[in-house]
């Protein structure tokens, strides 16, 4: 049995070893090294780029949109971003010019001899004088999307307490260990391959399938293989586009190998960070705290192109009401469009800032009221049959399984005393202590009928005895290479050490659809499952008899290569409406539960933790030691995000802590012991009931820690991150 | 200028500039690319190496200094058998690496702990561990493998 256990990861003695090959460890003969030159102004006309006459230019290529061969456009959602400014800059670090060199050293120091002349430009920076501002930045109005959700009639309902609350979340940065990299490299045949550190490979090729002429139109003249990734949480969905189109260019125009390794600095100021966010909700409540009505404004600031910022708000108005049930809900979301870096996927993509609105809108309720937090949200938690604000009705729902079994685990033992804490020691006197608790749910999968629509492929090949699975859907970390062969194992009842995941290339794969979304092991392996049905009966076939495919595998000796594909199917069973956003926003539902224990120090503000403890409804733990690890990760995001990570920008918006001595993520100082309970409600359209699980861990941790520094000091607060400057704030 | 170190046990000599970061020269100039750069001013610990024993982030490490040093990378630590350090086994068996950019740092931190010996709890290896950064495990599973190297006490 494959399934259930916890194998040991396919690429695990690679990365042990230090054999694993990243993008920068390839070192082809004869490369050059890229490094961009970017906008030191949030908003201007550039006048004119020229190179710096002390400088020695001998051997250094310098390319500007004006090199650019085909159309100088990235192509994602909308064909909005350039991939070079094209004489007018949106916002700082917007990239501007190439070069490449024969060290890195030397093409750095290149990109800083680029002299670039700018007329500044009025920028617009605040999200909410943006829409239909003069100053256009995205047609016509500035405005990325508006959605709103009805669902009865919010206005109609007067009785019960009016509760009104606002709620802001600040920038978050991915924070991948390992950077942004690519590597071009043109091919003896005219085309050219380009190797990086990528969720999504087949975004590339269509983001820059005109970038570079027409020769480069015709399919498979560029080809995308992905590298070992370190890490991506989203950092590496779409703004891998942008380095790989960088690479190509300076490859095509030097006919070299080039490489293009972002240093950290520049990865922090330059690309995409999760959205800022303010929300406001206004309820009507009865006096036992049960939701009347539910009223949610939205705003989320998209920066200055589009990338996924639609997406990023329909998730986010999606999950708006938190996983609780109420008959009168509206809910209206805007994205828009300023002259700061585009911001972009980010793990939850949308959904931990509407749920650390409304949980902290719940928490309000509850001091309001005089009830207690936990027992709200008992009152109001969505249940079997109740109806979503998209008119879906919820089936399978964990909101109170989890509840149960986290608190019943958090209460079973007590949390690591202080002064065991690591600085716990020296100011236990000052130390106040209080417990958390949140509750989130997590759309699984694409929207509405994002899957239908996209028709994620996989394909299997048997050669002679060994199985391949051939896949777009890429592991950055999380486990696909070693979950897809549990799922085909399992299936046909063989040992996992006959099955292997090919590298994947899209000279070589079909496209599974994007690594993003918590899809991948739900949807993709769904769709691995059903290949290997596909690829049991054509083995019968083959062998001409019914037998059990291990059997029949034992006696095979044909070298023939037996392939299959399988295509995504709907099973037409879900309905939505992308005008009206109502009907089955998600085919189905992770559900997720915080429960926090930590101490705030009244002297500093700082907030340590003394323990977190989890349970998530992940549907069926196809392993259940990947499963924990992600979740264990996404939490502490959900931590850092919570009270240390904060994005500090300059009068022209460029990060101005763009290193890891300044932004500070979680240590494993900071980190507290992390209980992970994993609960399996299955969900009958996933691989053995598994649900997606890589977002929900971040959505809610965020809420529990704020609830726990309510309940610790009385303060109050409603802004992320809480830093120790905005703790001591609110004490005082 | 000439360098001439013991690198994962065998003499080697390298022709580079005596300011050069020791993990350029070990990536580039040797080859041995485990050691990975996450930030490149000591504060991710992805490049960390053993120098004569101790854990040093090599982009902080000017090349010169490992003139006449041992030095020991991620891809040195395995028996001359092939068979993995029980700080890898540990890893392993604890999915302790999950996108794996961090993990040679980590694990080269770890066995410098294996080998100072002594006893352990679960806090005092979180601190001996606060210099190596991890995005994907929350430290957890990190924790676990050390400790059950270590033997951990509590």
């Amino acid at each position: 049995m494959a399934i259930g256990q916890g194998v040991t990861r396919a690429d695990g003695g690679a990365k042990v070893t230090g054999r694993a090959v990243y993008v920068d460890d390839l070192q082809p003969t004869g490369c050059l090294y890229g490094a961009t030159v970017r906008s030191r102004h949030a908003h201007a006309r550039v006048v004119s780029i020229t190179r710096d006459p002390a400088f020695d230019w001998e051997g250094i290529t310098l390319l500007t949109a004006d090199d650019i061969p085909g159309k100088n456009c990235i192509f994602l959602m909308t064909e909005d971003q350039p991939a070079l400014a094209p004489g007018v800059v949106r916002h700082v670090e917007e990239p501007i010019a190439l070069v490449a060199a024969p060290t890195r050293e030397l093409a750095a120091r290149a990109a800083r001899h680029v002299v670039v002349e700018y007329q500044q430009l009025t920028p617009v920076f605040d999200p909410r004088v943006a829409e239909g501002n003069d100053s256009v930045i995205f047609k016509p109005d500035n405005v990325f999307s508006r959605i709103r959700i009805d669902k009865g009639d919010p206005a109609a309902v007067t009785g019960g307490r009016l509760i009104e609350g606002f709620y802001q979340t600040g920038l978050h940065e991915q924070l991948y260990i390992e950077c942004q990299g690519m590597l071009a490299i043109p091919r003896e045949d005219g085309g050219l391959t380009l190797t990086g550190s990528l969720q999504c490979p087949y975004y590339i090729t269509k983001a820059i399938s005109k970038l570079l002429g027409s020769e480069y139109e015709e399919p498979g003249r560029i080809n995308v293989v992905q590298a070992c990734t370190g890490g991506g949480f989203g950092g590496k969905e779409e703004y891998p586009s942008i380095v790989a189109a960088h690479a190509a260019l300076l490859a095509v125009h030097t006919g070299r190998p080039v490489k293009l390794i972002y240093k950290r600095d520049e990865d922090l100021r330059a690309t995409t960070k999760r959205h800022p966010c303010e929300i406001g909700i206004r309820t009507r409540v009865d006096e036992d705290g049960r939701l009347l009505s539910f009223e949610c404004d939205m705003l989320i600031d998209g920066g200055a192109y589009n990338t996924l910022t639609p997406v990023v708000l329909s998730r986010a108005v999606i999950h708006a009401t938190g996983p609780y049930r109420c008959e009168h809900v509206r809910i209206q979301g805007r994205a828009v469009a300023t002259h700061t870096p585009p911001n972009g996927a980010f793990r939850g993509f949308g959904a931990p800032q509407a749920h650390f609105a409304a949980e902290r809108h719940m928490d309000r309720i509850a001091r309001e009221l005089g009830i207690d937090p936990v027992e709200l949200r008992r009152r109001n938690l969505l249940r079997d049959g109740d109806i979503s604000a998209t008119g879906q009705e919820m089936i399978d729902v964990g909101a109170a399984t989890v509840l149960d079994a986290a608190l019943e685990a958090a209460n079973a033992s007590a949390p690591r005393a202080l002064p065991d804490l690591p600085g716990g020691g020296l100011a236990v006197s000052r130390l106040a202590q209080g417990r958390g608790v949140s509750l989130v749910f997590h759309g699984c999968g694409f929207t509405g009928n994002g899957e239908a629509a996209l028709k994620g492929r996989v394909a299997l090949e048997l050669v002679g005895k060994q199985l391949r699975i051939l896949t777009g859907s890429t592991d950055i970390g999380q486990g696909t290479r070693t979950v897809f062969p549990q799922i085909v194992a399992e299936e046909l009842g063989i040992d996992m050490a006959l099955v292997v995941v090919v590298e994947p290339d899209t000279a070589e794969v079909p496209d599974s659809g994007p690594t993003v979304a918590s899809r991948t092991a739900m949807v993709v392996g769904g769709v691995c499952q059903e290949a290997a049905k596909k690829l049991r009966d054509a083995l019968q076939l083959e062998m001409g008899r019914q037998a059990p495919f291990s059997e029949l595998l034992a006696e095979r000796s044909s070298q023939v290569v037996l392939r299959v594909e399988h295509v995504y199917e709907d099973d037409g069973s879900l309905t939505w409406d992308p005008e009206t956003y109502q009907g089955d926003a998600y085919p189905t539902y992770g559900w997720n539960c915080n429960v926090v224990d930590l101490s705030v120090d009244l002297e500093t503000g700082a907030v340590l933790y003394n323990r977190l403890v989890t349970a998530t409804d992940i549907g069926k733990a196809l392993n259940p030691v990947l499963a924990s690890g992600q979740i264990e990760g996404g939490a502490l995001q959900g931590l850092g995000w919570a009270t240390q990570e904060e994005v500090v920008l300059d009068p022209e918006r460029r990060m101005r802590n763009d290193r890891l001595t300044n932004y500070i993520i979680p240590t494993s100082l900071d980190a507290p012991e992390l209980k992970t309970i994993l609960v399996e409600i299955p969900y009958k359209g996933g691989p053995f009931g598994a649900k997606g699980l890589g977002e929900i861990p971040l959505d809610g941790p965020a809420a529990a820690v704020a609830q726990a520094i309510e309940v610790a000091t009385g303060a109050v607060l409603d802004t992320l991150p809480m830093t120790p400057e905005r703790v001591l704030e609110a004490l005082s | 200028m000439k360098l001439d170190f013991t690198l994962n046990g065998r003499t080697v000599q390298v022709d580079a500039p005596p300011a050069a970061r020791l993990l350029d020269v070990l990536r580039e100039a040797m080859g041995e690319t485990g050691s990975k750069e996450g930030c490149g001013e000591g504060e991710c610990g992805a490049c960390t190496v053993l120098l004569d024993g101790r854990s040093v982030c090599s982009c902080l490490v000017p090349a010169i200094q490992a003139q006449g040093a041992t030095c020991v990378t991620v891809e040195g630590l395995e028996a001359s058998d092939g068979e993995l350090h029980p700080v890898q086994k540990a890893f392993l068996k604890h999915g302790a690496a999950q996108c794996g950019i961090c993990t040679p740092g980590f694990v080269v931190t770890a066995v410098e702990l294996h080998r100072q010996g002594g006893t352990w709890t679960r806090a005092s290896i979180r601190e001996a561990l606060a210099g190596n950064l991890c995005r994907c495990t929350g430290y957890q599973k990190i924790i676990d493998a050390v400790a059950e190297v270590l033997d951990a006490r509590h």
